[in-house]
């Protein structure tokens, strides 16, 4: 179930250099949410609307996290406390979540953080949420996964704060460790390639969230491509319908 | 309340208003949002004899108002359609168009004859997909091989035949033209333009495929432009499309000569663009007293 309507946001911030994050009144959005699903958000003056993951979802309201990429996402950001936002949500196949899962690990990659923390809030303590910047200045939602109960691991490409390095290094160490149920993870191409790599490797069963231009948003358009396997066989799969989460062994990188 | 139907070869549009092939799928997405039964047709997405994979992506860009797109037909193939999609499809109170295309005249003439013994209401026959390499655009652009293709489909149909027409060639009244004396009971243009964005920081084009299908508002003086001359050239009705995105778009396409309007990138700005146009087309002409709709088709009075 998905709904189109303008949106009241009650809350905006700027969290990091061109970074924002919004609080979206959308009662029945939030009701139908799941983590790992996202928004199509309108643009005013674009054509195409811009998918955004989903951040947070409340009772009555939804937070996105999301970082000014170009012309599109620019003029959404102009946006204001108190403005409508027009939304198209909440869409696509989110993370499989399983209550009897004793240990999970978490890991985003830039903006692809932000889909991360609602799995945190789902989790508490029994995720380790791992998180790669490329350096300080670009950290975010830290405190608010420390908030969730869950374990943090903070990495930067140059080191200048947390592990200098990348997240897969500590996964292989929580993996050789044992014990890990699950990984969900979202960011950058080649890094969920690593992440499904060390997952196959150890047997670990591993989401991930992917991202792709993209029209209509729900299946119809046919537009955001990906090349999976299903039951032995290559197929396109569509980011906004068969996913964004998919199972990492569909995904041909 | 002004009488909003209309009628092509024959066939009943509750309204002249039509979701365009391809941005629509079968209709399943978007009957999620409204009833299906508010839109005059539905144009299905192409359907090809096979399967198709279609091309890798990104198949999608922004434009300046407009999008460009590169799905390359990817589609179940004409089995599925008949077997899955068109049974619920008749079952929604519209007219359903069938749009299919081929790498070759034999395959279109047999993806049609397939159709032959279904109830589907009309073909729309895709000779301009500029996003395969074989056929689509190549019929498309020259009169012999838009009348060859038009030809042997004519020949296993007996169901009303719109053949949709590429505006990246020289005169489209000329092809408008051959397709009608092949045996064509209409035409619907335009396609997409053929067009292509770079990403100046790679050097890559955006789209996998470099270039791609370019619709959405900015498209749409050029659609004016060419149901206005294809109108003026042949005897069948013309169906119009190409950027509409408001019902005084639609208003405008019909006066330029369209009996019918298809609506395409517009419902990815808005998903109720199709039932909104239909709503704000009804205003227009209660605002101007005109009765029907059919009362301002082709009524453009040229300088």
């Amino acid at each position: 179930m998905y709904f189109q309507d303008k949106y009241r946001i009650v809350s905006k911030k700027a969290i990091g250099r061109d970074i924002y994050s919004f609080e979206i009144y959308c009662p029945e959005v939030a009701k139908a949410a799941v983590p790992g699903q996202f928004v199509h958000i309108r643009a005013n003056g674009f054509t195409l609307r811009r998918p955004i993951s989903i951040c947070g979802i409340g009772e009555d309201t939804l937070r996105i996290v999301f970082e000014i990429r170009g012309e599109g996402t620019a003029e959404i950001a102009r946006l204001n406390e108190g403005d409508l936002i027009d939304m198209l949500a909440p869409l696509g196949h989110g993370f499989s979540l399983d209550p009897y899962l004793k240990k999970v690990v978490l890991i985003g990659g830039g903006i692809g953080t932000p889909p991360m923390l609602p799995l945190a809030k789902y989790y508490g303590s029994r995720a380790v949420a791992i998180s790669g910047f490329r350096n300080a200045s670009a950290v975010i939602l830290q405190e608010d996964f420390k908030k969730t109960g869950a374990e943090t691991i903070l990495c930067t490409d140059d080191g200048s704060t947390g592990i200098h390095g990348f997240v897969t290094e500590p996964l292989k160490e929580l993996a050789a460790k044992g014990g890990i149920d699950a990984v969900y993870a979202c960011g950058p191409m080649p890094m969920l390639k690593n992440i499904a790599a060390i997952c196959k490797e150890n047997g670990i069963f591993c989401e991930i969230s992917l991202e792709e231009r993209m029209a209509c948003g729900i299946g119809a358009c046919l537009g955001c491509a990906c090349r999976t396997v299903r039951n032995d066989e290559e197929y396109f799969a569509h980011v906004c319908k068969d996913g964004p989460v998919f199972n990492a062994e569909e995904v041909l990188f | 309340m002004a009488d909003l139907s209309v009628k092509v070869c024959g066939v009943d549009f509750k309204n002249p208003i039509i979701p365009a092939s391809g941005v629509f799928g079968y209709g399943r997405e978007y009957e999620k949002l409204f009833p299906l039964n508010k839109l005059g047709g539905i144009a299905t997405k192409g359907t090809t004899l096979h399967l198709r994979t279609g091309n890798l992506a990104p198949r999608i860009a922004e434009t300046p108002a407009g999008m460009l797109n590169s799905v390359g037909l990817q589609n179940p193939g004409i089995d599925h359609f008949i077997e899955t999609e068109l049974p619920y499809l008749l079952t929604k109170d519209v007219a359903v168009l069938a749009n299919i295309a081929g790498s070759t005249p034999e395959e279109c003439a047999q993806v049609a004859e397939k159709l032959e013994a279904t109830d589907v209401h009309m073909i729309e026959l895709n000779i301009s997909c500029p996003n395969v390499k074989q056929g689509g655009a190549a019929f498309g652009t020259s009169c012999e091989m838009a009348a060859e293709v038009t030809r042997q489909v004519r020949k296993v149909t007996t169901k009303p035949l719109v053949v949709k027409l590429s505006p990246n060639v020289t005169s489209i009244a000329d092809i408008a033209k051959s397709v009608e004396a092949a045996g064509a009971d209409a035409v619907s243009l335009i396609n997409t333009l053929l067009g292509m964005r770079i990403d100046i920081n790679t050097g890559r084009p955006i789209l996998r495929n470099n270039v791609g299908g370019m619709s959405g508002p900015a498209v749409f003086p050029i659609a004016v432009r060419m149901v206005w001359q294809v109108a003026n050239a042949v005897k069948i009705p013309v169906i119009g499309m190409g950027g509409v995105s408001s019902g005084r778009d639609a208003i405008e396409l019909m006066m330029a000569g369209a009996s019918a309007v298809q609506v395409g990138a517009a419902i990815f700005t808005d998903p109720y663009a199709p039932v909104r146009i239909v709503e704000e087309m009804n205003e227009f002409l209660d605002s101007k007293g005109i009765a029907s709709v059919c009362d301002i088709i082709g009524t453009v009075k040229p300088w």
